[in-house]
């Protein structure tokens, strides 16, 4: 499981759903891996303002790592301009990278988003609601929130 | 009800999975057109994913691709990288109400055994949207007119249906043959090649009448934006009504 996934998951039970400890789920007994997967920064650019940052804080922290406390900035873009700024530069950006125009400084957010947002794999290891302690398990990367009959 | 759909809808997916995906890799048209024009950076779920076909169509979008059967889901999760699964219910999602930007929902709410889990599924749907006009979902329903179709059903058949499914034989259990020329099933194909030793898995599906799919999504809480039919299938593009 993507450490992007988990800022979209919150528990299963439906009477958790309006309580604020329902999300994010709880990391417990992680393990992690790194995955390579292609780089695209026209996807992340535009997912940034889509994060609940907060969340993803303390579910980075709770796998060991350290993200900025507030928000990155970047500039949204455009699959136009993209193809206009790759044209005037003569790159064709068959990586998918977004061309000309992407300071030093972004590219290396954009890089750091890449790496945890998208090549962090869970492995193993368990979610855990904080409104109802239901523990999820995690297992060969694959999260599984089927609830016991009488949790439905 | 529960206990019904988990007979004849999970267990047999479960069973059948991998010769079910090895029968399903094109992704129909209008899926692939309401994907490909969402704008870079939105978010979605694909409620009942399957093998996670339409997870790679737009690589612009990022989908969260969820299943009750784990099997398929650990297909999905294989063929989709920069993409990601669950194993989860229809109607016990796992996700924050009002995040997401779309959702698809392909050939799934017709397993459902009453109107009123069919209503209660796509209400579940629409309650992961974002407002109307900022969130939009899918869905696509088995229908019952396909007189055209080599199952003949028509206006006046029987709505709800056991449908069988018969294992080709390299994907029996226990084991299968490493290096089998033998084709597998056609894109068409809702059942494997017949053959007399082979045993059918019979799958619950309700038949959508014209029509029926938009009642649900209005008692369901949802506005119908557009709605047609294709190939066999009936399908609405749906944001919440308020």
């Amino acid at each position: 499981m993507k450490l992007l996934t988990a800022n979209f998951l919150s528990c299963a039970v439906k009477a958790c759903k309006s309580s604020p400890l329902s999300f994010p789920l709880h990391f417990r007994e992680a393990e992690l891996a790194s995955k390579s997967v292609p780089y695209n920064p026209l996807l992340l650019s535009n997912l940034l303002p889509r994060l609940d940052w907060q969340a993803l804080v303390t579910s980075s922290k709770e796998l060991g790592f350290t993200l900025p406390d507030a928000k990155p900035e970047l500039p949204l873009r455009s699959t136009t301009t993209t193809t206009t700024t790759a044209n005037d530069d003569g790159d064709m950006n068959m990586d998918g990278g977004i061309g000309g125009g992407v300071s030093d400084e972004e590219e290396k957010t954009l890089r750091m988003l890449h790496k945890v947002l998208m090549e962090t794999e869970v492995v193993e290891g368990k979610m855990v609601c904080g409104s109802c302690g239901f523990e999820y398990g995690i297992h060969q990367t694959v999260g599984n929130f089927l609830l016991p009959s009488h949790l439905v | 009800m529960a206990a019904y759909e988990d007979q004849h809808v999970h267990q047999v997916y479960d069973k059948i999975a991998e010769h079910f995906s090895a029968t399903r890799y094109k992704p129909w048209p209008i899926v692939h057109e309401f994907l490909t024009t969402l704008p870079p950076g939105s978010v979605g779920v694909d409620v009942g994913c399957g093998n996670g076909k339409y997870l790679n169509v737009n690589p612009n979008v990022f989908i969260v691709g969820s299943d009750r059967c784990e099997n398929l889901v650990k297909i999905a999760k294989d063929q989709a990288p920069t993409q990601d699964v669950a194993t989860a219910d229809i109607l016990s999602q796992p996700h924050r109400p009002s995040s997401f930007d779309f959702a698809l929902s392909i050939a799934v709410i017709h397993h459902l055994s009453s109107p009123e889990r069919r209503v209660e599924a796509i209400a579940s749907i629409l309650e992961l949207l974002k407002p109307a006009g900022e969130g939009r979902a899918l869905l696509y329903v088995w229908a019952l007119e396909q007189k055209n179709s080599r199952r003949g059903w028509d206006e006046n058949s029987e709505q709800d249906v056991l449908v069988p499914w018969v294992l080709t034989k390299q994907f029996k259990e226990p084991a299968k043959k490493a290096g089998s020329s033998e084709p597998p099933g056609t894109v068409e194909s809702e059942e494997g090649a017949d053959s007399e030793e082979s045993k059918p898995f019979l799958r619950y599906y309700h038949l959508y009448k014209k029509g029926e799919l938009e009642e649900n999504v209005e008692s369901a809480g949802g506005k119908v934006l557009k709605s047609g039919y294709e190939k066999d299938n009936w399908w609405a593009i749906v944001e919440r009504a308020s």
